[in-house]
């Protein structure tokens, strides 16, 4: 599947089939008394892609499809259930090698959604920034310390004053921005990054990110952006991967993408995107919501809500299949009947 | 932290708009101030034997004939002034108490903190532990350990080792609220963003538990402790009421209350009514002031 | 009422204050506005603009210690904001309803969604309990769930987010009030699902001539389903006309900045990082509101008199526009 590797930079993070399955069963006493099985939830089922060298790779998709988990899982967060994740060539997700690999790791970090959540209330800023610093031991003393967390300070938007002061004295968008001088104080070149703007206002989301847009060209940076909204990902990713139901369904250059969607499901969120031009193009709400993950649909798991579905959809699970630069597992792509 | 920010604090400001909280703040300076300085301010050392009259026995207080104006509460029926008794008594009690409660603190928070945040077996282990122990009352456990130590222990070190064994047995008793407040505030703490970004970097769990989580977790605790001060020298006097406490060389409250009992009913009131006044004021102040901090730390009451 | 009235709702000089011991913050200060029969109006904003505050004074459910301190709020002409507890409880329900965020929260998961409708139609109507079940099934028909003969026996925790908010739609909607106070509709629920939700509340605004005031942060959700908006900043209205003119052709500063940083998808450039248009700065904190014109300090267009006087909204082509420019 990921035999497109003779152009473009050399991928710098790559999933080969990665699933992760939570166990959400009862506990045992109730599971004996009620005689209910054991139940697992497939977060992630069977994912697969590859993160370009200084590329934006956005993944996108609705609450619950597994995108975040994603990040989990190659931060180190979680322990993928099954598959590969290599950075840099090298297998990271196996645990037998977690020592050998946590210098490699120290390359890679992440960026949270809750700017509210992220910074521990209790520490001042200037530690909070330095804490990668101390304790991956980037600086030799103290003035060190304290001079690369102005800079990062500067770096963000931020005063070094700034340093002295605690979380809550700051609003979402400026934690947000000590949520970035955190994360790239230990020098990584690969950041992950789960919904940074989500929770912000659209002014101050604007700034963080064109501020992340800014970094990534300065310092050479490679992000895995995820989010929710198209709109978002439009403005920063070269390539996106669309979930659904812990699935990739359709992989496509942005331009593409935007331009010609393949999946249904890409087609319905692209639709569903408010129409800020005032156009009066006419949309068609999509019927359905999401199903329950704990027991998916047979086959294709969009086909509930798909115009397209035909008996195949409900019992065959279409594969990622690439044809050119787009890879998409949809069935009636595949028959070419959209 | 300098004074004027100090005085402008949120806690602070709530502590000066409530008169209770005032009140029962000057309430415990006044008992502990007491019964520290107990060796200053006290008129007689009662347990100093050269101090002690034998024909002073009994003496009723001040405003009841036929009183000595020395002995403002009385005496008791070795001629010790009952308020010497009672601030030196204090000493013991609010020390015992407090030891105890130190000692439950640290307990409950480290188990608390290693089932919520480490989780499975030993956090199943733990907790039903706590389940286990929370089935009987504490002054049970207290009385257990109690019994266990006096066959245990050489019968003449009992009168060294009785104030230890005491703060053992009230603290084992205790430490399963601290563990089950610090483990759920864990189960919440480790699973907000900032834990989850001190792991990425690649904090030990260890350093993440004391560093980042254990200053999160607190604020219940320490209220919690303020509370549990006074409930651990209730237990304290209950112990020593019923003679398996300190020894009646060195008594606390509850052993004075003890003491008195029996002259209860010959008469002498004062002997026990002075220290069970005092026990229930130390004990009433305590608590209103760890009530206060319970609602002056909760930003959902405020 | 013999005609019906030009405004459902009509908010003159609102002011709102939360006294603190800092002092007094000025939540919401000195707006008017008005919504007509069937019209939605859109009341947009960022976090701390002080929109959901005037929603919830709106309703009678300011959150103590804030209160009215000022202005008027008229309700089919009759003054709201003097009521008593108890005659305000007879209006809330009745005369206004109201849509929060979180359906869950507004659903008593006790009881069954039937029982909770019918319920509120008889506090309200007076109907029989046969006839309120009957109501209470056209109005699940009406909101789009479907087989509500079966659904209206179940709870809340049985439906899914979108119907949900479907059902918190339909209690809205059952004592057939004059206003509808929806706060955050959409936001709790996913992309594709708010599209539909945005949809039946602008239809059922229309066929039942219920005038919406919707407040949200989401500029797309007003622009798929408000008439006219109300754009707020810092306690105070800065622009307010039709959606059409406030999306394409924003007068204020403050709504061209806003406009400009909202995202769109641009399909056409090949190389889509242009950097977003960015207002510098944030939103001023309730007690350090700049004098003068609020938006002065992050305005690129200010001159002295931004400074001084605040400006009064005044009509710059449809918009009403609170800018010293169009003097």
């Amino acid at each position: 599947m990921l035999s497109r590797g003779e152009q473009g930079p050399p991928p710098l993070l790559t999933l080969e089939d990665v699933g992760r399955a939570f166990d959400v069963s009862r506990p045992w006493l109730n599971r004996v008394i009620e005689g209910t099985p054991r139940q697992l939830l497939h977060a992630v089922d069977g994912v697969s892609f590859e993160v370009r060298k200084g590329e934006t790779f956005a993944l996108v998709g609705e609450s619950g499809c597994g995108k975040s988990t994603i990040a989990r899982l190659i931060v180190g967060l979680y322990a993928p259930s099954r598959g590969r994740i290599e950075f840099d060539g090298v297998r990271i997700s196996d645990p037998e090698t977690r020592v050998a690999t946590a210098k490699l790791r120290r390359r890679m970090q992440m960026i949270f959604q809750d700017p509210y959540a992220s910074l521990n209330p209790r520490w001042r800023v200037r530690d909070i920034v330095a804490e990668p610093i101390r304790v991956l031991g980037l600086a030799a003393d103290q003035a060190e310390i304290t001079s690369r967390v102005g800079v990062l300070l500067k770096q963000v938007g931020l005063a070094p004053e700034d340093g002295d002061k605690y979380p809550h004295e700051f609003s979402g968008g400026q934690r947000q921005r000590i949520s970035i001088a955190r994360a790239l104080s230990g020098s990584p070149d690969f950041l992950v990054c789960d919904e940074p703007t989500s929770a912000l206002d659209v002014s101050v989301q604007a700034q963080i990110l064109n501020l992340m847009t800014e970094l990534q060209s300065r310092l050479g940076l490679t992000y895995l952006f995820i989010s929710h909204n198209l709109a978002v990902v439009s403005h920063v990713a070269d390539r996106i991967g669309v979930m659904y139901l812990g699935r990739l369904v359709e992989i496509a250059d942005a331009e593409e993408l935007f331009a010609r969607p393949k999946h249904p499901y890409t087609r319905m969120l692209l639709d569903a995107v408010p129409d800020l031009e005032m156009s009066g193009r006419q949309r068609t709400p999509v019927a359905g919501e999401v199903p329950n993950p704990l027991s998916p649909p047979t086959g294709c798991a969009f086909h509930p809500r798909c115009p397209q579905a035909n008996e195949r959809c409900k019992t065959e699970r279409p594969n990622l299949i690439w044809r050119a630069e787009v890879a998409s597992a949809c069935h009636a792509v595949e028959e070419n009947r959209i | 932290m300098n004074l004027r920010a100090l005085w402008g604090h949120d806690v602070t400001y709530s502590f000066r708009r409530s008169p209770v909280a005032v009140g029962a703040a000057m309430m415990t300076v006044v008992c502990i101030g007491g019964a520290l300085l107990a060796p200053w301010l006290a008129p007689q050392n009662p347990f100093d034997p050269s101090a002690l009259d034998l024909n002073q026995a009994f003496m009723p207080p001040a405003w009841v004939a036929p009183a000595e104006a020395r002995y403002l509460l009385g005496t008791d029926d070795q001629g010790r002034d009952i308020l010497s008794t009672i601030m030196y008594g204090a000493r013991i009690s609010l020390g015992v108490g407090v030891a105890a409660v130190l000692f439950a603190l640290v307990l409950g928070v480290t188990l608390g903190l290693l089932s919520g945040y480490l989780g499975g077996r030993l956090d199943a282990f733990i907790m039903r532990v706590a389940d286990i122990q929370l089935s009987f009352p504490a002054i049970l456990i207290a009385l257990l350990v109690d019994g266990v130590a006096r066959v245990a222990l050489p019968a003449d070190s009992h009168g060294e080792i009785a104030i230890p064994v005491l703060i053992f047995a009230i603290g084992i008793s205790g430490w399963v609220q601290y563990a089950r407040t610090v483990r759920g505030s864990t189960l919440v703490e480790k699973n907000k963003e900032y834990v989850q970004a001190a792991r990425v970097i690649g904090r030990s769990p260890l350093a993440i538990m004391l560093r980042h989580v254990l200053p999160n977790v607190m604020g219940p605790v320490l209220v919690i402790g303020t509370i549990h001060i006074a409930t651990a020298i209730i237990t304290e006097a209950t112990l020593s009421f019923l003679g398996v406490g300190v020894p009646p060389t060195r008594p606390s409250l509850g052993t004075l209350i003890r003491i008195g009992n029996e002259f209860l009913l010959s008469g002498e009131w004062w002997i026990t009514l002075f220290p069970g006044i005092a026990l229930v004021t130390l004990v009433l102040s305590v608590n209103l002031l760890g009530d206060w901090l319970r609602d002056a730390l909760n930003p959902r009451l405020r | 009422m013999s005609s019906a009235p030009a405004t459902v709702l009509e908010i003159k000089n609102l002011s709102i204050e939360f006294p603190t011991r800092r002092g007094k913050l000025l939540a919401v200060d000195s707006i008017s506005f008005s919504i007509a029969p069937g019209e939605v109006l859109g009341v947009v904003g960022e976090s701390g603009a002080g929109k959901s505050v005037t929603g919830a004074a709106v309703i009678g459910l300011l959150d103590p210690p804030g209160r009215i301190s000022g202005g008027e709020i008229r309700l089919e002409g009759q003054r709201i904001d003097n009521l008593s507890h108890d005659e305000m409880l007879r209006v809330r329900g009745r005369r206004i309803g109201a849509i929060f965020q979180d359906p869950l929260t507004s659903l008593n998961p006790l009881y069954t969604v039937g029982g909770q409708l019918v319920e509120t139609i008889r506090t309200h109507l007076d109907v029989g309990a046969g006839e309120a079940r009957e109501r209470a099934l056209g109005l699940l028909r009406e909101v789009g769930i479907p087989a509500p003969e079966a659904r209206i026996d179940h709870y809340p925790h049985q439906f899914s987010g979108g119907m949900r908010q479907r059902v918190v739609i339909a209690l809205a909607l059952c004592a057939e009030p004059r206003l509808i106070i929806a706060d955050e509709p959409t936001t709790a629920l996913d992309v594709s699902i708010q599209a539909q939700i945005i949809q039946l509340l602008k239809k059922l605004a229309r066929e039942h001539g219920t005038a919406v005031m919707l407040i949200t942060h989401d500029m797309g959700v007003i622009a798929e389903t408000a008439d006219r908006v109300a754009v707020m900043y810092a306690g105070r209205v800065a622009e307010i006309g039709p959606v059409r003119e406030v999306v394409r052709d924003a007068r204020h500063p403050y709504t061209v900045g806003l406009m400009g940083s909202i995202p769109k998808i641009r399909i056409a450039s090949a190389k889509m990082h242009a950097p977003l248009v960015q207002i510098e700065g944030a939103m001023p904190r309730l007690n350090a509101i700049p004098p003068g014109c609020a938006f002065h300090p992050r305005c690129g267009k200010s001159f002295d008199r931004c400074k001084a006087e605040r400006p009064e909204p005044r009509a710059v082509g449809s918009n009403l526009a609170a800018c010293w420019l169009y003097e």
